[in-house]
């Protein structure tokens, strides 16, 4: 069996979400076995998840899950695995999953896979996943090795597929130990598609000279529909706010487009963006790196080149 | 304070990766290794920082072979006061955890520090999986940490935000950016990392849950279409029919 959690935020479900339990059921499909998926804490119609293959669904509200805490989760989700004989667990790779596979990777003794992005090669009672290593710039394949198998999904990594249809929701029997830390905030920027879930992307390097200039890159991520980005020196110099710094050291992301402009596209620049479907590179320096990694390069000066982009993708959409 | 930094060893940021003809390993010729990042950074900073203002050590833990002492020697240098290596080849990230929780169980700390992923391996999860064996209160992504006695008050990056957490030492943390700034070790904390603790210890027995099969490298990517500056309209075009990204 499979099991997937299948986190809410808000109560409310992601593609994220949507994505893993897709991924469960191929997973399971291969395994010739079901996948079935568990939900914690605030969700609204969780039933929905058996739209994208999951068989059955669980439930689990208490307390004690009414806020994240690392060790109640893995006690609910490996309770749970325990439960209906589950042994290869799916999570996604948000800050969520990052906090719990390498907890149930311990609890259940198994071999774990963080931020896979492929379906997993099922042949010859081997198992084994694909994921991004050193920041992107290579792919390793892991066999896993263990009875229990724990990935977590990267986002964006394969399209949600309907395959069934909403299930009635169950409940489990799970004990829960106490919590060990406590939420005292959230605090969620409103409005915006948080750069990790984001699928277009548009973000400014210090081509741009200097904050106030920033108008064009907004310009153009409004009309998109698009988070915004930036490169390391720009969040070091505080021109931007240091969650848009994407790169090795910064966010790694994975958007369908991620257009850069004056940005150089250094090595470590590139290992956090170089999974992106399609590159726009926009600079003034032909011989600038980035164009080696770049699907679409338009040479020529971002301050009338950006303008320009904005004026095109509103006309596209008819505004 | 007891503070114990878990400390690993990663390629320099730079290396263009390359890989042995099998396919089975990084080809390590004209590697530079340096400290993980965000180990060196953001968890031996803060814990440096902590230290500074409360009393107490910050020890170094490594699990790898003599050859990272030199990594483990620097982090003496920016003021760790001593180090443990357990002594061991790669064994995969449980394998790790193990040896970690092994001697952390030994030295009884307040706060664990682990960095939020080694840019290497990108696991994320050998941090959560020392709290799991330990049964510790974990944080992960941590990009501010505050301590009132055996109280802490951190601050975890989510997806668009962040969420203020309490804690009570003994517990586990994750370093992110914002956690610290980097420290440039000087010339007197080199001299003194000579002849500060390393203690080198053999590893517990733990066997490996996964293996790495092989690498590969991206596909290279087709040359760069370059677009007229003038026609943004070709661009929005190719992006809508070809790229079908918009
Ligand atoms: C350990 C380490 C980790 C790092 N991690 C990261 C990371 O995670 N992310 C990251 O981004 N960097 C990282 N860096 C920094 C990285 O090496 C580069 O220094 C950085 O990415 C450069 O930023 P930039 O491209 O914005 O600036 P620059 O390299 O200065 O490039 C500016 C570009 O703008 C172009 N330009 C200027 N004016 C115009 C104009 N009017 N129109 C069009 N183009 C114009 C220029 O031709 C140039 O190519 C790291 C460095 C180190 C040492
Ligand atoms: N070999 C190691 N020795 C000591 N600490 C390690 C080792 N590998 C990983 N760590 C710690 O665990 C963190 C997360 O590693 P990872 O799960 O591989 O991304 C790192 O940032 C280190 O703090």
């Amino acid at each position: 069996m499979v099991l997937v959690f299948a986190e809410a935020s808000n109560g409310k479900f992601k593609k994220a979400a949507f994505e893993a339990v897709t991924y469960g059921a191929k997973t399971a499909a291969a395994l010739g076995t079901e996948c079935h998926a568990l939900t914690l804490g605030e969700a609204d119609a969780a039933g929905e998840l058996g739209r994208y293959g999951a068989q059955k669904v669980y439930h689990l509200n208490a307390p004690e899950l009414a806020t994240f805490d690392s060790a109640v989760y893995t006690a609910a989700i490996a309770g749970a695995a325990q439960a209906i004989g589950a042994k290869v667990i799916v999570l996604m790779h948000n800050s969520t999953g990052k906090n719990l596979v390498g907890r149930l990777a311990a609890r259940l003794e198994a071999g774990s896979a963080p931020g896979v992005n492929a379906l997993p090669k099922v042949e010859g009672g081997k198992f084994t996943v694909r994921k991004a290593v050193f920041s992107g710039k290579a792919f390793a394949e892991v066999e896993i090795l263990t009875d229990y198998k724990i990935i977590s999904l990267a986002g964006n990594s394969i399209p949600v597929e309907e395959s069934g249809a909403a299930v009635a929701v169950e409940s489990l029997n799970v004990a829960l130990p106490a919590p060990k830390t406590k939420v005292l905030e959230t605090k969620r920027a409103e409005g915006i598609t948080p750069l990790p879930e984001a699928e277009l992307v548009v973000s400014g390097g210090r081509g741009l000279k200097g904050p106030e200039n920033w108008g064009v890159i907004t310009d153009l991520a409004d009309a998109l529909g698009a988070t915004t980005a930036c490169s390391r020196p720009v969040a070091d110099v505080h021109w931007r706010p240091h969650h848009e710094h994407v790169g090795q050291t910064g966010v790694a992301i994975r958007p369908n487009l991620y257009i850069a402009a004056g940005i150089s596209g250094a090595i470590q620049h590139l290992a956090g963006v170089n999974s992106s479907k399609t590159i726009v590179v926009i600079n003034k320096d032909p011989e600038a790196p980035f164009f080696k990694a770049a699907d679409y390069g338009v040479v020529g000066d971002l301050f009338e080149v950006l303008p320009r982009l904005t004026e095109a993708i509103k006309k596209h959409k008819g505004v | 304070m007891k503070l114990l930094v878990c400390v690993s060893k990663t390629p320099e940021t730079t290396t263009k990766i390359q890989l042995t003809p099998d396919q089975a390993a990084l080809d390590e010729r004209g590697v530079n290794y340096i400290m993980n990042p965000y180990d060196e950074w953001y968890a031996l900073v803060r814990a440096m920082e902590l230290k500074e203002a409360v009393g107490g050590t910050v020890t170094l833990l490594n699990v790898g072979p003599a050859d990272n002492d030199a990594v483990i020697r620097k982090g003496l240098a920016i003021g760790a006061d001593d180090a443990i290596r357990v002594d061991a080849t790669e064994g995969g990230s449980l394998f790790i955890a193990r040896q970690i929780a092994a001697q952390a169980k030994e030295g009884a700390y307040d706060i664990i520090f682990f960095g939020k992923e080694t840019i290497d391996c990108n696991g994320s999860e050998v941090g959560a999986m020392v709290a799991e064996l330990l049964d510790l209160a974990y944080v992960g992504d941590a990009s501010k940490l505050e301590v009132n006695g055996t109280a802490a008050t951190v601050t975890r990056d989510i997806e668009g935000g962040v969420q203020v957490v309490e804690v009570n030492t003994p517990f586990a943390l994750s370093a992110a950016k914002g956690m610290a700034e980097q420290r440039i070790p000087n010339m007197r904390g080199i001299m003194m990392a000579k002849t500060k603790p390393l203690k080198v210890v053999p590893a517990v027995e733990a066997s490996p849950t996964t293996r790495v099969q092989h690498y590969d490298l991206p596909p290279a990517k087709s040359a760069v279409r370059l677009i007229d500056p003038e026609n943004m309209d070709e661009l929005v075009r190719l992006l809508h029919e070809e790229a079908k990204v918009i």
